[in-house]
């Protein structure tokens, strides 16, 4: 009798928990299915870096990181993502820096966008992460000697970052991740669905299910 | 050894039976409430803080340590449990006056990642986070307390 209560709770436990996280993942996905109708402005927004053609009907919004690792090793996924579908998909950076000093490589990333490098930046700290991260913390100045060899001038970074309206681009978009219940990185929105389960493969299979729904012939 | 052999006297069963009951209610309290911090963390995604693990440590094992006490069951179970519980009130009541501003921020033992006092989830209005883990423990000590003085009689 007691044995038989003491498992039924277990079980009644158990399964409750697992309904309720199938339970919430469905609400969530719906609640952001309905928020990228309505609010399409919070997944990409005037000021986000772009990639791919205007026309594209398939939209990969991705919450970044520059010193997540994650984040790094994935950039490869939506490059393939982009070759794979020429046309059909346009890929947006948001940012999202969590680690301490991270902010600062954003506003290195958008200083360099004034000088019309941002995405051979974005690259180049990716690429680089283990020489300018140390134990999740930033080290700025282990970037600067980088930055030479995609053709930045430094100085100008330097005298670029600290702009207001860089500021005021990453506050938008860490109001916007909360807003979309981004709490880690990379977070990824494929046409306002998010990527649920996280991982390489699950996000190919989203990539490529929303590119047959936008285009089904 | 004939001892052991004896038939307890019916009142003392029946005594055993409401002690094992609520030993019973003290690990079903304790599973749901990790269950519970499993589905914020895991489910919903939201960071524990520092204080949040610290109260984990003391819940966590209650969950293991009372489910070892009802089978067979084992009065001494209380002796165990007892301090996990004191110790997670503790914690439970300090993050709770932080929480509300009553500490003041500056002294909280939080690493920059999450703040201890980030506003999560509202239930029902007034319900937060550190105020579910209040509930749980103070019910957990309050049972257990009671179950300590019916054994020292």
């Amino acid at each position: 009798m007691k044995r038989a209560l003491f498992a039924g709770s277990a079980l009644v436990l158990v399964v409750g928990f697992w309904l309720g996280a199938s339970y919430y993942k469905e609400w969530r996905t719906a609640e952001l299915g309905f928020l990228a109708q309505e609010s399409a402005s919070t997944f990409v927004r005037p000021h986000s870096p772009t990639l791919g053609s205007e026309d594209a009907r398939v939209y990969i919004v991705k919450f970044t990181d520059p010193a997540c690792e994650t984040c790094a090793a994935f950039s490869k996924y939506t490059k393939e993502a982009m070759d794979a579908f020429p046309g059909q998909v346009r890929f947006v950076v948001r940012y999202a820096p969590f680690h301490a000093g991270a902010d600062d490589a954003v506003r290195i990333l958008e200083a360099a966008r004034l000088q019309g490098k941002f995405w051979e930046t974005l690259e180049l700290l990716y690429r680089r992460q283990d020489t300018w991260t140390r134990h999740h913390r930033v080290l700025i100045d282990e970037i600067w000697p980088l930055l030479p060899e995609v053709g930045l001038d430094v100085e100008r970074v330097k005298a670029d970052m600290m702009d207001p309206r860089i500021t005021a681009i990453i506050e938008q978009d860490l109001a916007d991740a909360k807003e979309l219940g981004v709490r880690r990185t990379p977070g990824y929105f494929v046409n306002g669905k998010p990527l649920e389960p996280f991982g390489a493969r699950p996000l190919g299979a989203l990539i490529k299910a929303e590119v047959r729904a936008q285009y089904p012939d | 050894m004939r001892y052991f052999h004896r038939d307890p006297p019916a009142s003392s069963t029946s005594a055993i039976d409401s002690d094992w009951i609520l030993v019973f209610v003290c690990w079903l309290i304790a599973s749901v409430s990790a269950l519970g911090s499993l589905f914020f963390s895991y489910v919903m995604e939201f960071a524990p803080c520092v204080l949040c693990w610290y109260q984990r440590i003391c819940l966590f094992p209650l969950v293991i340590v009372l489910a070892r006490g009802l089978f067979p069951f084992d009065r001494h179970v209380v002796k165990y449990a007892l301090p996990l519980a004191a110790i997670g009130w503790l914690l439970a009541a300090y993050h709770n006056l932080l929480y509300a501003g009553i500490v003041p921020a500056s002294l909280q033992p939080c690493s920059q990642g999450v703040s201890c006092t980030e506003e999560y989830v509202e239930l029902l209005g007034f319900l937060s986070i550190p105020m579910l883990a209040m509930l749980s423990f103070t019910a957990l000590l309050g049972i257990l307390i009671t179950l300590r003085r019916r054994t020292r009689q």
